[in-house]
């Protein structure tokens, strides 16, 4: 993993070399065809319409974010090369690139970042309801300057402006048109680097080179192809034989990421999620049997040894989280909140505190677990946690199902004890962590909302706070606050921080952005021989 | 020229039956596949990893799903009656799209795999008959029930590790090489290629299957008076074999053949998934976990009418092998 990531580091100094001098240092395009493997096969290619993982890597080739994301989750210019909040926070100005086309050739302008702001974002967008909940009017003075004009501060909205965040559609291709039907949506017209050529359905979605890209000499590769792999071990077979050299996502089992970045054609990075910052944890349902008193909540936490959990279970590929707010955010992480370390004897005096004794078989009171089946990680996660409550005198039963199952389960029927998921907390908590906490979503069975059934006044009169707080320290604090409440009352115990990792091939060189896995792939392109002409002259 | 007529009738009533049973099949598949919880609108917005009851509000609305369920059924059913199978509101395609993208994929799997098995196990279970007890029908027996039990699945990881990874013979997966972009033979070289793993495994599996068959049918066969006579007669064995016995042991592998040929369309799951093969098995299973039930409806309903199809082709085809079946 050391040697992964110091390659990862210095992938990243010559991506920015490449960038910082593009007249002296202009690198010969040599091409070629990247292929990249995505999984599960995308619904649709637009992400505008959908936010998840496989539509965000393949769509965010063929559109262009307002704005990417660099490690530190700071804006850079994409199609908007600049930006300004005004002095009240009350507006919010973009200026956009000039001279940026469809790839049907027609313009970019501000026109089309009003109507899907006012018609897709604000409409259909399941996270951006929210973020841009408190535009009042989009006014566009001339073709590349939208103004927003809000009715409270909303510094959200600058770290939700990449191509996954707040994807930008062609108004020539939808207006008047049903957005969720349109079928441009499965043959997507971006700006981006890469042009929609094809989508085999089962077994691939071809790219190819747009040769009118506004960023000159870009991209470098002809084309990328997104291979359909269901099985984890094809999938590793594949990326080992070199079939296929780029694949986000943690594409293979955590314990053959190891083996698979030891080998030299291939590196292992967890580079690329910061946008993303993924956190595990368990919903306790708060309403319902022994985990409604917060002493035993406090117990269960205290019988988990989350860095085993880390290491056995997710092989490294995870830290130990103390906070909803994973620590990558770095501005709102915060550090002083009630902690519960690892402390099975103290967990057993919390328990028998609160009058659940061990009968006669050792047992104090027996509960299920359910898991989210994304695969066997979570599957072991729960196994984790059954063996460390049974240790404290508490019987888990492990329950298994299909997602839709799941998500009625915990988010509708509410028939639950502990539910182990992930959610993608990304750079603002507000986009994705207090959802967790928000008690108007409890039951309505919206999947990934309020679990745990945590009701608490004073958390939602900090969540609707912070949503309209201009000043960053304010904010700030105000998130402090939120995760002291919520880490005393625990409805939602954090297990790690998950790290997502990309397999890729050693002699593929590129940037890192924070938002790479649903970037662009612009600067992708490969030292030495270009895989992507015949078997037999690849061999 | 009553005869004639009188057939006509029965394959007018046998058609009849077949409509019915079709209809039936799909009227149960529709209630029993609404017993699974959730709808697929849950599935997108779970996937969408955050929605808001508005997304979904509006979803079930496109996708039909706010109408009762008499509506819903009384709509499929009329769909079904007008050879309508519907519109895949999750792929954003019509099923008959769908379904018809992975039906040649599928047939060139299922064919390859199903044909190497019948001549090749065929072969197999012969040689095995007629050495029967003899150190050839032992290990032939032993290969047969070593590929009926090794899961599926794991044969063709092994396949892939051997043959593409170390060996680097063959490619890993899917069906063809679309970074090359060929045409004609290239192409269909290319295709074949790919075919070798996917066949191989699922063909060594149903090989069990036709070897174990002939060599049973072919050993009950030799015991018949015929076999005696023809033995008495100075019959060749060879000719015994081949015209007396083989011939009579067809018959249980002609019915083998169709039950298959029936699900045919089903596909393979796990030979598919293993090898990014795009066939319908792939299709109908991860319609089910998307709960894409238009999808799935339209599967099931083409793979009864291909059961439905092979049944009556079988039918058809003991008359041919053996007049007696048709006497009584």
């Amino acid at each position: 993993m050391v040697s992964a990531y110091k390659r990862g580091v210095a992938g990243v100094m010559l991506g920015l070399a490449l960038t910082v001098g593009p007249v002296c240092a202009e690198p010969e395009r040599n091409g070629g065809t990247l292929t990249a493997i995505v999984q599960p096969e995308p619904v649709i290619l637009t992400a505008a319409v959908s936010s998840a993982a496989p539509t965000g890597v393949v769509s965010g080739t063929i559109f262009d974010g307002l704005v990417d994301y660099d490690r530190d989750l700071k804006p850079i210019p994409a199609l908007a090369t600049a930006w300004e909040t005004g002095p009240d926070g009350l507006s919010l100005t973009l200026h956009l690139r000039s001279g940026v086309t469809w790839h049907d050739g027609k313009p970019f302008t501000a026109a089309d970042v009003k109507w899907t702001l006012e018609n897709v974002w604000t409409k259909i967008h399941p996270r951006n309801q929210i973020t841009f909940g408190k535009v009042t009017t989009v006014e566009t003075p001339d073709p590349l300057t939208v103004i927003l004009r809000l009715s409270q501060p909303s510094p959200a909205i600058l770290s939700s402006l990449n191509s996954n965040g707040a994807q930008v559609l062609p108004k020539h291709l939808y207006e008047g048109t049903d957005v969720l039907s349109n079928p441009y949506n499965n043959k997507p017209v971006g700006t981006g680097p890469f042009v929609f050529k094809e989508w085999n359905r089962g077994n691939h979605i071809v790219l190819e080179r747009n040769p009118s890209y506004w960023d000159q000499g870009k991209p470098y590769l002809d084309k990328v192809v997104f291979r359909v792999l269901p099985d984890a071990a094809a999938r590793a077979a594949a990326l080992e034989k070199g079939e296929a050299q780029y694949a986000p996502l943690s594409p293979v089992p955590l314990r053959d990421a190891a083996r698979l970045g030891a080998l030299p054609n291939l590196r292992v990075a967890t580079t690329g999620y910061e946008w993303l910052s993924p956190w595990l944890f368990a919903d306790f349902n708060v309403e319902r049997g022994p985990l409604k008193d917060v002493r035993v909540r406090r117990a269960l936490a205290l019988a988990i040894d989350r860095a085993a959990l880390a290491k056995v279970v997710w092989f490294g590929f995870g830290q130990p989280a103390t906070s909803p707010v994973p620590s990558t955010l770095t501005d709102f992480h915060a550090k002083d909140v009630p902690a519960h370390p690892f402390d099975p004897k103290r967990a057993e005096v919390l328990l028998d505190e609160a009058g659940f004794k061990r009968d006669a078989n050792a047992t104090r009171f027996s509960l299920d677990i359910d898991y989210i089946p994304y695969g066997d990680d979570f599957k072991r996660t729960a196994e984790f946690l059954k063996a460390s409550l049974r240790r404290v005198g508490v019987e888990a039963n492990i329950r298994s199902q299909d997602t839709p199952s799941y998500t009625r389960r915990i988010y509708g029927d509410r028939d639950f004890d502990i539910a182990i998921t992930w959610f993608a907390a990304f750079s603002d908590p507000q986009v994705g962590v207090t959802r967790a906490y928000w008690s108007a979503s409890i039951g309505k069975n919206i999947p990934w909302t309020n679990g745990s059934g945590y009701r608490n006044p004073e958390v939602d009169g900090l969540i609707a706070a912070v949503q309209g707080e201009a000043d960053a320290g304010k904010r700030r604090d105000l998130f402090r606050r939120f995760q002291q409440i919520v880490l005393e009352d625990l409805p939602t115990l954090p297990l790690l921080e998950l790290k997502f990792f990309t397999v890729e091939a050693s002699n593929l060189r590129h940037d890192a952005r924070g938002d790479q896995v649903y970037g662009t792939l612009r600067d992708f392109r490969f030292d030495g021989p270009v895989p992507g002409h015949s078997r037999a002259s690849a061999n | 020229m009553s005869r004639l007529t009188a057939n006509l009738g029965t394959l007018g009533r046998r058609l009849l039956q077949m409509a019915s049973v079709v209809v039936g099949i799909a009227v149960i598949n529709f209630c029993l596949l609404h017993l699974a919880p959730g709808d697929a609108v849950q599935v997108l917005a779970g996937e969408a990893g955050s929605a808001t009851p508005e997304y979904i509000a509006a979803l079930r609305a496109q996708f039909g799903l706010d109408q009762t369920m008499a509506v819903q059924f009384a709509r499929y059913l009329s769909n079904v009656l007008a050879l309508d199978l519907g519109f895949s509101f999750r792929q954003g395609l019509p099923v008959a799209t769908l379904i018809l993208q992975r039906v040649g994929p599928t047939l060139l799997l299922m064919g390859t795999s199903i044909g190497f098995a019948v001549l090749v196990g065929g072969a197999l279970g012969f040689a095995a008959a007629r050495h029967a007890g003899r150190p050839l029908d032992t290990a032939i027996s032993i290969l047969a029930l070593l590929f009926y039990a090794t899961p599926v699945f794991w044969i063709g990881v092994m396949l892939i590790v051997v043959f593409s990874v170390w060996l680097d013979w063959l490619p890993v997966g899917g069906m063809a090489q679309v970074e090359a972009g060929l045409t004609g033979l290239g192409y269909a070289a290319d295709v074949a290629q790919h075919l070798v793993l996917p066949a191989l495994t699922l063909g060594l599996y149903y090989l069990a299957v036709y070897t174990r068959l002939t060599r049973a049918a072919m050993l009950e066969a030799y015991g018949q008076d015929y076999v005696r006579t023809a033995v008495a007669k100075g019959v060749r064995p060879h000719r015994i074999a081949r015209r007396h016995v083989l011939r009579n042991a067809l018959l249980p592998i002609v019915t083998q053949l169709g039950l298959q040929l029936g699900s045919i369309l089903g596909g393979a799951v796990l030979v598919e998934t293993v090898f990014a093969w795009p066939g319908l098995g792939r299709l109908a299973f991860e319609a089910l976990f998307q709960r894409d039930l238009n999808l799935l409806l339209g599967i099931l309903l083409c793979s009864s009418v291909v059961v439905v199809l092979a049944n009556l082709a079988v039918d058809l085809l003991y008359g041919v092998l053996d007049p007696r079946t048709t006497r009584s």
